[in-house]
């Protein structure tokens, strides 16, 4: 192989322009192909983010508004008693939002009421029975209990008047959000305030709830649950917690039981969690999708690329070819002229992919708020243009090793 | 001359079947990826009113508290409270002016049966739709006097008249709003601005537009809650007029750029104001006109910017390919040209032949290329975005196409034509 560097770079010489197209397209294909796979896996991994709830035994129930009038905290308990009714379902939890649901109520939350600047920001769900519903472990303290929960009318008046009696006293908090507000401590007990006045005790710590709209990995974790009755309202959700094989069927007898109770309300979302989860991750999805279409077409348009080239200098050479193999060549020696100049002309073309890979890394993170490059992919995709480049140049140089000796007697 | 170079060119790709076939087909890629992107960026990017949002202006200031505060480092919220809407709405330092916002009703049609269903509801003031140029079918917008009292008047889309009454003219007919009768003033003809400006930061972006618009006083009075709400502390949103939330949007008619200037003092002078009666503690303000809102809340979303980028990278990738192809071809027919050049074609002639094998190889690329970006589009028009439906091909993008692959297959066979005119005819004659 070695032997053959020398006649292959003195003949590439002689075609500079179109070998430097060649390693042009390779380095275009690696720089872009080396970011797009890195975008793609940036966004299944969003895509595969953890909601540490019980997805594929959840169903969701938003209903519109009531008449007014009616006493909507009555209204909750009797719709909730109804749901709970349904055959197939284990359990039943009202809330005001919903793990991956996209729009979220949210607190700034301090340690220390007089402190200047919040130290976590968490999702504030409020309703009855969540965790049990949801699915999400209790890794110490105590779970809310009845004696807890106050009306939210109740509370939101307390707070408006800046009175503390009428307001929860007591919380659950995620683990991560416990980590957040007293690292390497004990959460349990210690207070945690949402405005000035309105502290609560934290009482139990959950192992994963996340948020409504986790867009970032590091805080999707951060979320509190106060423990609030909340009144049968258009923004509030029922939460149905059945066996995976059961969800359909239990989505459409318990809208079925709602609307057979109060023919005029209108439901406005019945889905099941693992359309919450698609619905939420569908730009993600998407993209990822186009970047793997596009990865295929780039690849595609090189290798056809470098099947065109290799056979116009494989016909062009016919007469080269001859005299070598009149010389002694064998078809083995031809084959491999072929793959070792494809190889010269990738390892080109990657050395520059590489530096156009990073530069157009540098550019997205200036641009797109992504992480840099890591090293890793730069030789996969180096891996991943050679091996193309051999198969590419493949059925060129066997078509090569074809040509008989005899060629070199004949006048072109 | 041309035909000739015509026939010339038709004979030398049809010699190269395979070659031609992958040289048009990876052009064609490439230009239907960037005709696709390239429509979507310009749908988002699209003006909304044309010829009316220059003169249209989004007043902002900052009721936060003075916590974190650096000055010169934050921007002015998005939407303003009930109270600073009310009292900047209430100087009327503009033309024309009114006051959004944006939530769900619960629609019923009076006379017919059948259930209930939710739509959009715009609750706004009497200049809305003369300002934005809605156009009416049947009657008009409500009077000032009907936003000072709050009056049950409601006009309402085409495409809801047609549900609801059949497209029938329903001005003087009832509609039931949240369960609370509201008399139909006007019917509008098809009004969509893409994107809904005022309705952006409200919650919505894209899409066949609202069913209802209202008087923001009987709106409210029956209890039609706005979709986005941003309270700086914790507040009763039942009673959002006196709670810390900000929720409407203040749009202003301004026709010069001395009009503009003029808005501009007043807005800091009453933030100024503001400040020293103690309310405000921020002097930030903005006053951007309707393109540099739709720029200033990110419409065009990073993802279709990624996208456009990817597919010109693509292109580019494709036209190095025909580049190289083209090349290979022009140098493998040295013979050929040798003999042209020795009968007696100049230079220019040679440039002129292999240019208008490239302009084939660009046109039916082009014409390919189409169709892709057809594809491409009938492919976003099926997926659930908001504005997926309005991805299309118009005329203006169509003949864009052709003059971006006439471009790129022009480009493409620039150097290959210029190195095939290079060649000089006496060494190739001798035989080889």
């Amino acid at each position: 192989m070695s032997t053959d560097i020398g006649p292959i770079v003195s003949t590439l010489r002689r075609h500079r322009t179109t070998a430097w197209l060649l390693v042009l397209e390779i380095a275009l294909t690696c720089a872009i192909v080396c970011n797009a796979v890195f975008l793609i896996g940036q966004r299944l991994d969003r895509v595969n983010m953890p909601s540490g709830v019980a997805e594929q035994e959840l169903v969701q129930i938003q209903l519109g508004d009531l008449a007014a009038g009616k006493d909507r905290y009555a209204r909750a308990q009797e719709d909730m008693a109804l749901l709970r009714q349904v055959p197939g379902v284990q359990s039943v939890a009202i809330t005001n939002q919903v793990p991956f649901g996209g729009s979220s109520s949210n607190s700034n939350l301090r340690i220390d009421p007089s402190q200047h600047d919040p130290v976590a920001n968490a999702a504030t769900y409020l309703g009855e029975n969540l965790p049990q519903t949801l699915g999400t472990r209790l890794v110490a303290g105590r779970k809310l209990a009845p004696g807890d929960y106050v009306n939210a009318d109740v509370a939101v008046d307390a707070l408006n008047r800046g009175r503390t009696e009428g307001l929860p006293t007591v919380a659950v908090i995620t683990r991560a959000l416990a980590e957040r507000l007293w690292p390497g401590q004990e959460p349990l007990g210690r207070m945690v305030y949402l405005t000035d006045k309105a502290g609560v005790r934290v009482v139990g710590v959950l192992d994963t709830l996340v948020r409504p709209n986790a867009y970032r990995d590091a805080t999707a974790q951060y979320a509190v649950i106060l423990p609030l009755h909340m009144g049968a309202d258009k923004d509030e959700s029922y939460l149905l917690r059945t066996r995976p094989q059961d969800r359909q069927r239990v989505l459409a007898a318990a809208v079925a039981a709602l609307h057979k109770a109060d023919p005029q309300r209108v439901v406005t979302r019945k889905r099941t969690f693992a359309e919450v989860r698609q619905e939420f991750f569908r730009s993600d999805r998407e993209m990822a999708g186009t970047l793997v279409g596009v990865c295929i077409a780039l690849l595609t348009v090189t290798a056809l690329g470098i099947v065109g080239l290799a056979s116009f200098w494989v016909s062009q050479r016919r007469r080269t070819i001859g005299v070598r193999r009149a010389l002694g060549a064998t078809r083995a020696d031809i084959l491999r002229y072929f793959q070792t100049e494809n190889f010269l002309l990738a390892t080109a073309g990657i050395v520059l992919g590489m530096v156009l890979a990073y530069g157009l890394n540098l550019f997205l993170m200036a641009h797109y708020e992504l992480p840099r490059l890591p090293i890793g992919y730069l030789p996969a995709g180096a891996l991943a243009l050679w091996l193309l480049g051999q198969l590419a140049v493949l059925g060129p140089a066997l078509r090569a090793a074809e040509v008989p000796p005899v060629v070199a007697t004949r006048s072109a | 001359m041309f035909g000739y170079y015509l026939q010339l060119a038709l004979r030398s790709l049809g010699r190269n079947r395979v070659l031609t076939t992958l040289m048009v087909l990876a052009l064609a890629l490439g230009i239907g990826a960037c005709i696709t992107t390239l429509a979507v960026l310009r749908l988002l990017s699209g003006d909304p009113l044309p010829g009316r949002s220059a003169q249209l202006y989004y007043p902002q200031i900052d009721p936060y508290p003075k916590d974190g505060y650096v000055p010169g480092e934050s921007k002015p919220q998005e939407n303003l409270t009930w109270v600073d809407a009310n009292e900047l709405f209430a100087a009327h330092r503009a033309q024309r002016q009114a006051l959004v916002a944006l939530g769900s009703a619960k629609i019923q049609p009076r006379d017919a049966g059948g259930r209930p269903f939710f739509g959009d509801a715009v609750m706004t003031t009497a200049e809305f739709l003369p300002m934005v140029g809605a156009p009416f079918r049947y009657g008009g917008a409500w009077s000032a006097a009907d936003d000072a009292a709050g009056a049950r008047v409601v006009v309402i889309a085409g495409f809801l008249n047609q549900k609801l009454f059949g497209g029938a003219n329903s001005v003087g007919r009832t509609l039931r709003l949240n369960g609370h009768d509201f008399r139909v003033v006007g019917v509008l003809d098809r009004f969509s601005p893409q994107p809904r400006f005022y309705a952006i930061n409200l919650g919505r972006s894209y899409g066949d537009g609202d069913g209802v618009f209202l008087p923001l006083r009987a709106g409210r009075a029956v209890k039609l809650d706005p979709y986005s709400v941003s309270c700086w502390e914790a507040a009763d949103i039942e009673h959002l007029e006196t709670a810390p939330c900000m929720w409407l949007g203040l749009w202003v008619e301004l026709p010069d750029a001395a009009a503009v200037a003029n808005y501009k003092r007043f807005l800091d002078g009453y933030v100024r104001e503001q400040i020293a009666r103690g309310r405000f503690h921020r002097t930030d303000t903005a006053l951007p006109d309707l393109m540099q809102w739709l720029r200033d809340e990110n419409v065009v979303p990073d993802d279709a910017r990624l996208q456009a980028g990817l597919a010109f990278g693509f292109l580019l990738i494709c036209v190095t390919n025909t580049i190289g192809l083209l090349l290979a071809k022009c140098l493998r027919r040295s013979r050929e040209i040798g003999v042209r050049r020795a009968l007696g074609a100049t230079r220019g002639a040679i440039f002129g032949q292999f240019m208008v094998e490239a302009a084939i190889v660009g046109l039916a690329g082009g014409l390919l290329g189409l169709v892709f970006a057809e594809l491409g589009l009938w492919g976003i028009r099926h997926q659930p975005a908001e504005y997926a439906e309005l991805a299309r091909l118009d005329l203006s993008m169509f003949v864009f196409t052709f003059i971006v692959a006439l471009l790129s297959a022009l480009v493409a066979g620039l150097l290959p034509a210029w190195r095939a005119c290079a060649v000089a005819p006496a060494p190739q004659l001798k035989s080889a």
